[in-house]
């Protein structure tokens, strides 16, 4: 592997100018910084779940990679490349969903749109029905391939779509809430494609998400954007150990009872006789926790919570400056 | 010019998918097409109307009235079965789509106007060909390869003007959100100015029709060299032949101001 990554923000801002009314006629004029000095790279291969609440600036980075959007200062480089210069070299080496809106024909068959892009793409025959034949599979899109886009369920919708931006077979796969709507079963027929288009094919994936199951299956590495800022950068696992400091142990008593008393942890919740304990990572061991419970009742059965990302990823931004 | 063509390829295609597409809705494509026709009925019954009541119009003759008539009818439907669809722009800016066309290798303009072709919009060019063809053998014309030449170079010239001017007008959507009527007063009314002798217009506004929105030469110039008409503001008899500078230099203009509307869109993205 080059050591120079595959996707870099050096020192990337944008802002745009919006204007307010300010009584009847007047406006006034106000700048708004979306994405305010980011910086960050990605290298071949991996996996970044780029997280944020509405309106941190997620949409307006990918608009940037993609060449949507040209910055307002900074540098972005996609393989290499400017993406608000070379819009149509980097068009051909990126795949793009959105999750909510289509690149799919409304009124036609799956397989007319799969088609068209042949085309758009210049891919040749041969290979397209290779790749096509192969994403088919994958995503068991064989039942539905003739029918209508507009009549497709959301799920089946979203597989098409994914398809789509992979046909000319793009390094990099640009995914702006791919998830969004989708019910459970869809979901994860989303996140367990992407897993292994990135393991098979080394297919380097960037998506942004409000669904941080998505970070946990997907992801290796987390950036977490908040008011134009990356307020963190790093592995998943290391988020978790250093933000997740917490873990609830869960006990079921045989008689219910009022809240138990164990140094150390705090009951955050009861519901009948189970009761759960909140205790600090390093300060106890769930085993010595457990001592003390059962010295003071009798214990059933017990199961231990590990901190849910979405607990950490709260903690992230209640612990951002601002 | 490789470019070119794989662009015309995509384009194809587009156009192609787009009347799959809508062949889903015959049945409102075939009442379309009998609405067109009755107002193609009623738009020739009109222009029978003016025949029947005015010799000449403007020194120029019935036939030579629907000989302009069709001319400037045929290029403007032209351009508004393959380009007005580009007028589309402002709906895709709103929902959003039109990032879609921003992120493939194919020009935006290419994929808009293949997206959003209309087959139906074919009704409204058989009219003024039809016509076209009855004043042809009507004219009392000598129908020199040369001729013929002027006929062919002035409709297809036109049909880049009127397509240039589209182009133009839908621009505005990148800057503001409502278009469509301004840019109708431009194409459609551009229609109406070159469908008469522009004798029949004030100074002011023929002044207007043969050098700013260079109207004129889509149809009026070349007929009146066709016809034997003196030339408007004493223009030399080879100003006939100017309809494809114009049309190049309005669709450069058209094509440098939808480049700079793309690049406003793409520093705004709103």
């Amino acid at each position: 592997m080059t050591s120079s990554p595959l996707i870099s923000l050096t020192d990337v801002a944008k802002s745009f100018t919006v204007y307010e009314r300010a009584g009847r006629v007047r406006r006034r004029r106000r700048t708004v910084h979306a994405v305010d000095h980011v910086s960050f790279r990605v290298e071949a291969g991996s996996t970044v779940g780029y997280i944020g609440p509405n309106g941190a600036g997620k949409s307006t980075t990918i608009k940037m990679l993609i060449g949507i959007l040209v910055p307002t200062s900074g540098e972005v480089r996609v393989g290499g490349l400017d993406p608000s210069r070379d819009r149509v070299t980097v068009a051909r080496r990126i795949g793009v969903v959105f999750g909510q809106r289509s690149q799919l024909w409304w009124d036609l068959p799956l397989r007319d749109s799969f088609d068209l892009l042949r085309h758009i793409y210049r891919v040749p025959a041969a290979r397209h029905a290779a790749t096509l034949e192969e994403l088919i599979e994958r995503l068991d899109l064989g039942a539905f391939l003739t029918t209508p886009v507009r009549q497709l369920s959301l799920g089946q919708r979203m597989r098409g779509e994914l398809v789509a931006a992979l046909l000319h077979e793009p390094p990099i796969l640009f995914l702006d809430e791919p998830t969004i709507g989708l019910d459970l079963v869809s979901k994860e027929v989303v996140r367990s494609f992407l897993a292994e288009l990135n393991r098979d094919r080394g297919t380097t994936v960037l998506l942004t998400t409000h669904d941080l199951v998505d970070v946990e299956r997907l992801c290796q590495r987390l950036l977490v954007i908040d008011r134009g800022r990356v307020i963190e950068d790093s592995t998943v696992d290391d988020v978790k150990a250093r933000y997740g400091t917490e873990r609830t142990l869960v006990v079921d008593l045989v008689e219910p009872r009022g809240p138990l008393e164990v140094p150390g942890a705090t009951v955050v919740r009861t519901d009948g006789p189970r009761q759960w304990l909140r205790f600090a990572r390093d300060a106890h061991t769930a085993a010595s926790l457990l001592a003390e419970v059962t010295a003071t009742a009798a214990v059933r059965d017990v199961t231990i919570e590990e901190p849910a990302i979405d607990d950490v990823v709260r903690r992230i931004y209640a612990t951002a400056p601002r | 010019m490789a470019e070119l063509a794989a662009s015309v390829s995509a384009y194809r295609r587009l156009v192609g998918g787009r009347i799959r597409a809508d062949w889903q809705y015959r049945t409102a494509f075939v009442v379309f097409m009998l609405g067109q026709a009755l107002a193609m009925t009623a738009d020739l019954g009109a222009v029978g109307l003016v025949f029947a009541n005015v010799d000449a119009l403007a020194g120029w003759t019935g036939t030579e009235v629907v000989f302009l008539f069709a001319t400037s009818g045929v290029s403007f439907a032209l351009a508004d079965m393959l380009v007005s669809p580009v007028e589309k722009v402002a709906g895709h800016l709103k929902a959003g789509t039109f990032d879609t066309f921003l992120v493939r290798p194919v020009g935006a303009l290419w994929q808009l106007c293949g997206t959003e072709f209309e087959l139906r919009r074919i009704g409204r060019l058989l009219q003024p060909v039809v016509v076209l063809a009855i004043a042809v053998r009507l004219l009392d014309v000598d129908w020199t390869p040369a001729r013929v030449l002027l006929v062919a170079v002035s409709l297809v010239s036109g049909a880049c003007i009127f397509g240039g001017i589209w182009v133009l007008t839908s621009s505005i959507a990148f800057w503001t959100v409502e278009t469509q009527e301004i840019a109708n007063s431009f194409t459609y009314g551009g229609s109406q100015l070159t469908s008469y002798p522009i004798d029949v217009l004030g100074a002011w506004l023929r002044r207007l029709a043969v050098f700013v929105v260079p109207l004129a030469s889509v149809s009026y110039l070349p007929a009146c060299a066709l016809l034997a008409k003196p030339m408007p503001f004493d223009l030399p008899r080879g100003a006939a032949w100017t309809g494809p500078a114009v049309a190049l230099l309005v669709c450069l203009l058209a094509r440098a101001v939808w480049r700079e509307a793309i690049r406003h869109h793409r520093s705004t993205g709103s």
